[in-house]
């Protein structure tokens, strides 16, 4: 019996379509848009001005505070504007622009594609070089990950999980890293184990990956401590919580963090970084992206230097279709619709996936017939059909009583509702509401 | 390019629907029909259609002329209620009664209340325990199974296996000298249907089949019929280990009567069953107690209907305080 979490979950049809592309390198642009804002926190501070020449690799914004990340130039020319910018959501957020001009790193990188290891670094000193390359969650989550691995005083790792699922539709990003850079993202697990001094680290893979199981385990083998678990193919398996479940058995408390049950939980783009930052001294400034959509005419896997408009990574591919509807940063059960496809590819952008107008059409909504499917369905054991009604009243205490912060927004409730039902979008509304009367009450 | 669409996530649907789930429901209850036909030849067909067309008829007419709404009868919901409550009538019934039946069950037991997603009770069986109470003696005169040779007019009828069993213990008979005489089936008849009873209660075997063909197709979970069934064995089998000789053994209770039907068509009805499958247990725990204490010390030697309907009353409050195990 392959492992997986106990309660709900769904199965969305896994359309990978770029499974079996290789990972492309897209070629630098002309200008690139770096946002100081790709993380969860406060945003960097610009260390550059504009006019200055930048290199590959260089900080041009630095972290400000405990919770934040530095941010370096991912190409070589000039800065031609600090200012603001018109982000993938629409919104005005401060950016710095480069324009390209040659390609020329900084010294410091080793850019050679030989595998090295190095065994004599101390805790510390993988801690600074992942807080010096500007390492954020790549999952989409993009939480500093030095903040992640300094557990907060009175509690103890005691495994690293890797997060290898990637259990959103299309998405295959860290698939296709899984299958080429398997050594780099052992190299990266065993630097996360000694940053957090763990003896234990799981890699948790779905087993519609068998070809990255069967990879990873054989040069697993060779390490001491790693071990590969395959997990039943089901969604929201990527989910944090979800995933200690299903690898450990271990189940984090209601509002507690996966180190509450000596987790530390990392996704397998970030420990790839990780490699890239403390053996090769490299920031982080490129990363896979996945393009897809049932209508684009070559899905595949790009390395993208950050800061391209995504709007290249598109023409890449084969253009914007004609009947597009919409584009999609991440995958289609939990991605946030694009409205500006001239912004940037950020830190936390995992995948860019096309919907046509065909796919896109939601269906009317049509009264709750009561069936449950939304309560079998809620891997948190919510009841997103009350939950949702309690929004559309605002009854907020009772919506708290009924553990809406519990909710991770993973859109099993929507998704399987045979009353088309936007579950999910009254939840959020009131969660968000919830909160804030939570955290007002507590001023 | 045209204008980019913003929307909240997810982007994707199942692709579920009101329609396959109603439609899957009656795939499920075909072999149940056929059965049923084989046994009590063309009355099945004129009671299945008349209750269909009417519950259809009124549904429209509602929905159009006294809601003035869109009508909705393709949504299968209407055509279901229709099965369901000729499925839960004798099959020579006249055909004033049915329409009065489906009258009763589509205008009080659904659009009352609001129409589809807003009915507490099983409209089916609103419908049909109004009759059983306004019409007793057309309710429960049961053709016999004689196959073609039954006609919808003038059947040779006879009592259900529940009832004569309800008169002979009042008599004081034991229940061994009953089961031996030629009036009640043996349990190998039972399992396949040849007995009296309304039309689609009485194949078991058929009923099992469709409940295996909803649990494939994730229509229905198992837990309301599974909890029903095991509480009516484990209770009448209590009773009949206690005194074998005015109890009924559990697995006569099983066969007979609507157990089958109801505990996997009616109960499992979605608006009317709570929500968490925790609920659903103690509401299928519910119906089995009740429908046993109703056929074993009741006045009705059947209590399948009443213990739903009952049960249904019970829904909201199960759903108030019965939560779904929570992840943490």
């Amino acid at each position: 019996m392959l492992k997986t979490f106990k309660i709900g979950g769904v199965h969305p049809p896994e359309n990978k379509l770029s499974a079996g592309s290789k990972i492309q390198a897209l070629p630098i642009p002309e200008q690139v848009i770096i946002p100081l804002s790709q993380h969860i926190g406060a945003p960097a501070t610009p260390v550059v001005q504009k006019g200055d020449n930048v290199k590959v690799g260089q900080l041009i914004a630095g972290a400000s505070g405990f919770v934040s990340a530095n941010i370096h130039s991912s190409v070589s020319g000039t800065v031609v504007s600090i200012d603001n910018i018109t982000d993938a959501a629409g919104l005005s957020k401060p950016a710095i622009t480069i324009q390209v001009e040659g390609d020329e790193w900084i010294d410091d990188i080793d850019r050679s594609e030989k595998i090295l290891n190095s065994n004599n670094l101390t805790k510390e000193e993988i801690i600074k070089a992942i807080t010096a390359a500007g390492i954020v969650g790549m999952g989409g989550a993009t939480f500093p990950t030095q903040v992640k691995l300094t557990p907060p005083p009175g509690s103890k790792a005691e495994f690293l999980i890797i997060n290898g699922v990637e259990c959103e539709p299309y998405l295959t990003s860290d698939h296709r890293v899984m299958l080429e850079k398997a050594e780099e993202v052992l190299i990266g697990v065993q630097l996360l184990m000694k940053a957090i001094g763990v003896q234990r680290a799981i890699i948790g893979i779905e087993n519609n990956k068998p070809d990255a199981i069967e990879h990873l385990k054989q040069l697993a083998s060779k390490t001491i401590g790693i071990e590969i678990c395959p997990l039943k193919l089901k969604y929201p398996q990527g989910g944090e919580k979800q995933l200690i479940q299903a690898t450990t058995g271990r189940t984090v408390p209601s509002g507690g963090l996966p180190i509450a049950v000596g987790a530390v939980v990392q996704n397998i783009g970030t420990a790839l970084a990780v490699y890239e930052a403390v053996i090769k001294h490299k920031p982080l400034i490129e990363r896979v992206v996945t393009v897809t959509g049932k209508s684009l005419a070559r899905p595949g896997n790009y390395l993208c230097r950050l800061g391209t408009p995504i709007s290249k990574l598109i023409e890449a591919a084969g253009g914007v279709p004609e009947n597009t509807a919409k584009v999609i940063g991440g995958g289609p059960m939990m991605g946030r619709t694009i409205v500006n496809i001239d912004s940037p590819i950020m830190k936390g952008t995992s995948g860019i996936l096309i919907i046509s107008n065909k796919e896109a059409a939601r269906k009317p909504v049509r009264e709750c017939i009561r069936c449950g499917k939304c309560v079998s369905a809620c891997p948190m054991g919510l009841e997103p059909y009350l939950l949702a009604k309690l929004s559309m009243f605002n009854l907020l205490e009772r919506m708290e009583e009924e553990k809406v912060m519990d909710c991770i927004e993973c859109g099993s409730c929507s998704f399987t509702c045979p009353s088309t039902r936007p579950l999910l979008d009254y939840i959020r509304l009131g969660k968000g509401r919830t909160g804030a009367m939570i955290r007002n009450r507590k001023k | 390019m045209n204008k980019l669409l913003i929307s909240p996530s997810p982007h994707v649907h199942s692709g579920d629907s009101i329609e396959k789930n109603m439609y899957g429901v009656l795939i499920a209850l075909i072999p149940a029909f056929i059965c049923s036909a084989v046994f009590f030849g063309t009355g099945v067909f004129v009671v299945t259609l008349t209750s269909v067309v009417a519950c259809l008829a009124f549904e429209f007419l509602i929905q159009k002329y006294l809601l003035k709404r869109q009508p909705t009868i393709f949504d299968g919901s209407a055509l279901l209620t229709g099965v369901l409550l000729a499925f839960n009538m004798p099959s020579n019934l006249p055909v004033w009664i049915i329409v009065i039946g489906a009258l009763v069950a589509i205008g009080i037991g659904k659009m009352s209340f609001g129409g589809l997603g807003c009915n507490i009770f099983n409209p089916a069986l609103v419908g049909r325990v109004f009759l059983l109470i306004s019409f007793p003696v057309q309710m429960t005169t049961w053709p016999r199974p004689l196959g073609f040779a039954g006609s919808y007019v003038d059947a040779s009828t006879g009592a259900t296996p529940l009832a004569i069993l309800k008169e002979a213990v009042k008599s004081g008979t034991p229940i061994s000298q009953i089961m031996s005489t030629e009036e009640i089936p043996g349990y190998r008849e039972m399992v396949l249907g040849n007995m009296g009873g309304s039309l689609g209660e009485v194949a078991a075997l058929a009923l099992l089949v469709g409940f295996v063909y909803m649990l494939l197709r994730k229509i229905i979970s198992w837990h309301i019929p599974v909890a029903i069934f095991a509480t009516v064995f484990v209770f009448a089998g209590i009773l009949h280990v206690c005194n074998p000789e005015q109890y009924a053994s559990p697995i006569f209770h099983l066969l007979s009567g609507g157990l089958v039907l109801g505990a996997i068509f009616m109960a499992t009805d979605y608006v009317t069953s709570p929500m968490s499958h925790k609920g659903m247990l103690i509401y299928g725990i519910g119906i089995g107690i009740l429908t046993v204490v109703i056929r074993v010390f009741g006045a009705y030697p059947e209590g399948m209907s009443f213990a739903i309907l009952i049960m249904n009353a019970f829904t909201p409050l199960i759903n108030r305080y019965c939560k779904p195990v929570r992840f943490a």
